[in-house]
């Protein structure tokens, strides 16, 4: 897989007053590669998913995207240079059809469209992920699977260059996970460049081409799904001295 | 436009004619009521257009409606009456977006906390100026407008406001509007920039506010601090907009009507408890009609189509 990176995460830190949650980490991802962002509980996963979204400003450290430096910049301003993210939880616009809720990733962001283009957009996207069926129901009949999908739809909307997925597959069962690996599959496939934050080993298994392991803030491991899982100190930070 | 804004449009057009007619008909009370009516028709409709997308509920109708007026009290003997509304329109605009920035980082309650110590802030300001300068507490503002022309005017200025509003919904900033009131953090995070969605929306309703005061300037003969900066005034345009439903265009007037003519009522017969009546109005419209008559209207009306 030999491309430019298109983000390098250079010494990023994050501290809140004493707590240090995400401690000079400095990893690259390249152009179409699927990234695992892997670890136990509160390692700072998604402070470090955050610091690249924009939602969190980075205290000190740089990341780039393809050369240019994006830390520092407003989530507005890092949106439209092409990065999209879904959320840990869950975030619907409750008093929108899901039409609109996937049309408002379409038109501030990195790819602006307007009236009937943004439509058609809007609802291949729907398509995409298997939800074409329920272009103008209100949000409040849909399972949260169905949110998930129509939240990756809007993430899809701007054609974004890196896409984030913060623990999207959490809270699925077992044949929803498996449509959800499916669904994040055929986008690598697609060629997109992709973070995820998981929990679900299988899932990092089929998805990842690449893990990074945080634990305490710190990168402790780097490499294949098979290696990062067979390192003595992931099984470490995961299961304690014991097992190790 | 589609066949339905075609017909609101009309509809909306007769309408405006036939309020306009008032004047020609009648000049004792219900010129006056006429006259109440369309500035909390304006003020209400042009306060939803920032709050009620972004259910931010701004308290400062008032400080904008009182410096317009004390913008003609000031100026009226040495600039003609309209360069007067103009300045005005521009110093409501560029106050409306200094308070934009400097409270884009409140939220809920803080905001309306900000919004309605500034009323109050700006009041004792120009007090002062004019207690230190000036040498009566008043301002007189004598011209030949009579009450059919304000009457007019306000219409006119309602119109301009409808038409702002209708296309703002149907432009990206609407949009942005509306996702910014359901979740902020998903906005930011789709490339809206929401400061600048919020600054001009509400200089857009402050401007407004502030041209409906220099408009009801010569009504008064004579301005005073206490009348022109009344908090009253920014409870009412909320209690109105809430009461139609902030979340359409046409829902303020709906609610400002009725209101108008119950608060009539309601002042002439307890003329010393209106505080108290102003509350119960405001506990009884968020407890019985949460959504306003908009929402009721819009519910019986899936309702009759369901059953169709």
């Amino acid at each position: 897989m030999a491309g430019r990176a298109a983000l390098s995460v250079k010494n990023a830190t994050k501290n809140f007053g004493g707590l240090i949650a995400v401690n000079q980490m400095s990893f690259d991802i390249e152009e179409h590669e699927v990234l695992g962002l892997i670890g136990p509980n509160g390692s700072g996963k998604t402070t470090m998913m955050n610091l690249i979204s924009g939602a969190l400003r980075i205290s000190s450290g740089h990341i780039q995207m393809f050369g240019h430096i994006i830390s520092g910049q407003s989530a507005s301003q890092i949106s439209r240079l092409g990065v999209s993210r879904t959320f840990q939880l869950v975030r619907m616009l409750n008093s929108m059809t899901v039409l609109e809720n996937v049309e408002a990733g379409g038109v501030f962001g990195h790819r602006k469209l307007w009236d009937s283009s943004l439509q058609m957009q809007a609802v291949e996207m729907l398509e995409k992920v298997g939800m074409g069926d329920a272009v103008y129901s209100p949000i409040s009949a849909l399972t949260y699977i169905d949110q998930k999908r129509v939240e990756l739809a809007r993430a899809l909307m701007s054609d974004p260059r890196l896409l984030l997925l913060d623990e999207w597959l959490a809270g699925l069962n077992p044949s929803e996970l498996q449509i959800g690996i499916d669904l994040v599959n055929s986008l690598g496939e697609e060629g997109r460049t992709i973070i995820v934050v998981e929990h679900v080993m299988d899932a990092i298994r089929s998805l990842c081409d690449r893990c990074v392991v945080m634990n305490s803030g710190y990168k402790i491991a780097e490499g294949t799904p098979g290696e990062v899982l067979a390192d003595e100190q992931v099984i470490q930070a995961y299961l304690g001295d014991d097992h190790a | 436009m589609t066949r339905t804004e075609i017909r609101n449009f009309l509809i909306t057009i007769v309408l405006f004619a036939l309020a306009a007619l008032i004047p020609l008909s009648d000049s004792g009370f219900w010129l006056s009521m006429g006259i109440t009516i369309a500035t909390y028709m304006v003020l209400s409709t042009s306060w939803a257009l920032f709050s009620g997308p972004t259910h931010y509920i701004s308290l400062a109708t008032g400080a904008f409606y009182g410096i317009g007026m004390f913008t003609v009290g000031v100026g009226i003997e040495v600039v003609p009456y309209w360069g007067l509304v103009i300045i005005a329109a521009v110093i409501g605009a560029v106050l409306a977006a200094l308070i934009g920035l400097a409270t884009l980082r409140l939220s809920g309650v803080y905001f309306v906390i900000f919004t309605l110590g500034l009323a109050e802030l700006v009041r004792q300001i120009v007090t002062w100026v004019q207690t230190t300068m000036g040498s009566s507490s008043g301002l007189y503002v004598l011209t030949n407008i009579t009450e059919p022309i304000i009457f007019w005017e306000l219409l006119v200025l309602g119109i301009i406001v409808y038409f702002i509003g209708w296309w703002i919904n149907r432009s990206r900033l609407g949009f942005a509007l509306r996702i910014i009131g359901n979740d902020e953090v998903v906005a930011v995070h789709s490339g809206i920039n929401t400061a600048a969605a919020k600054i001009i929306l509400f200089v857009i309703s402050g401007t407004v506010a502030t041209i409906v005061g220099a408009l009801l300037a010569p009504r008064l003969s004579y301005i005073e601090s206490s009348i022109a900066f009344s908090p009253m005034l920014s409870f009412i345009v909320v209690i109105t907009a809430l009461l139609g439903g902030a979340q359409r265009l046409w829902g303020p007037i709906v609610g400002v009507i009725p209101f108008m003519l119950v608060w009539d009522f309601l002042t002439a017969t307890f003329p010393n408890q209106t505080t108290l009546m102003l509350g119960i109005c405001f506990l009884l419209v968020v407890y019985a009609i949460p959504h306003g008559f908009a929402g009721l209207i819009e519910k019986n009306s899936h309702r009759l189509r369901g059953r169709g």
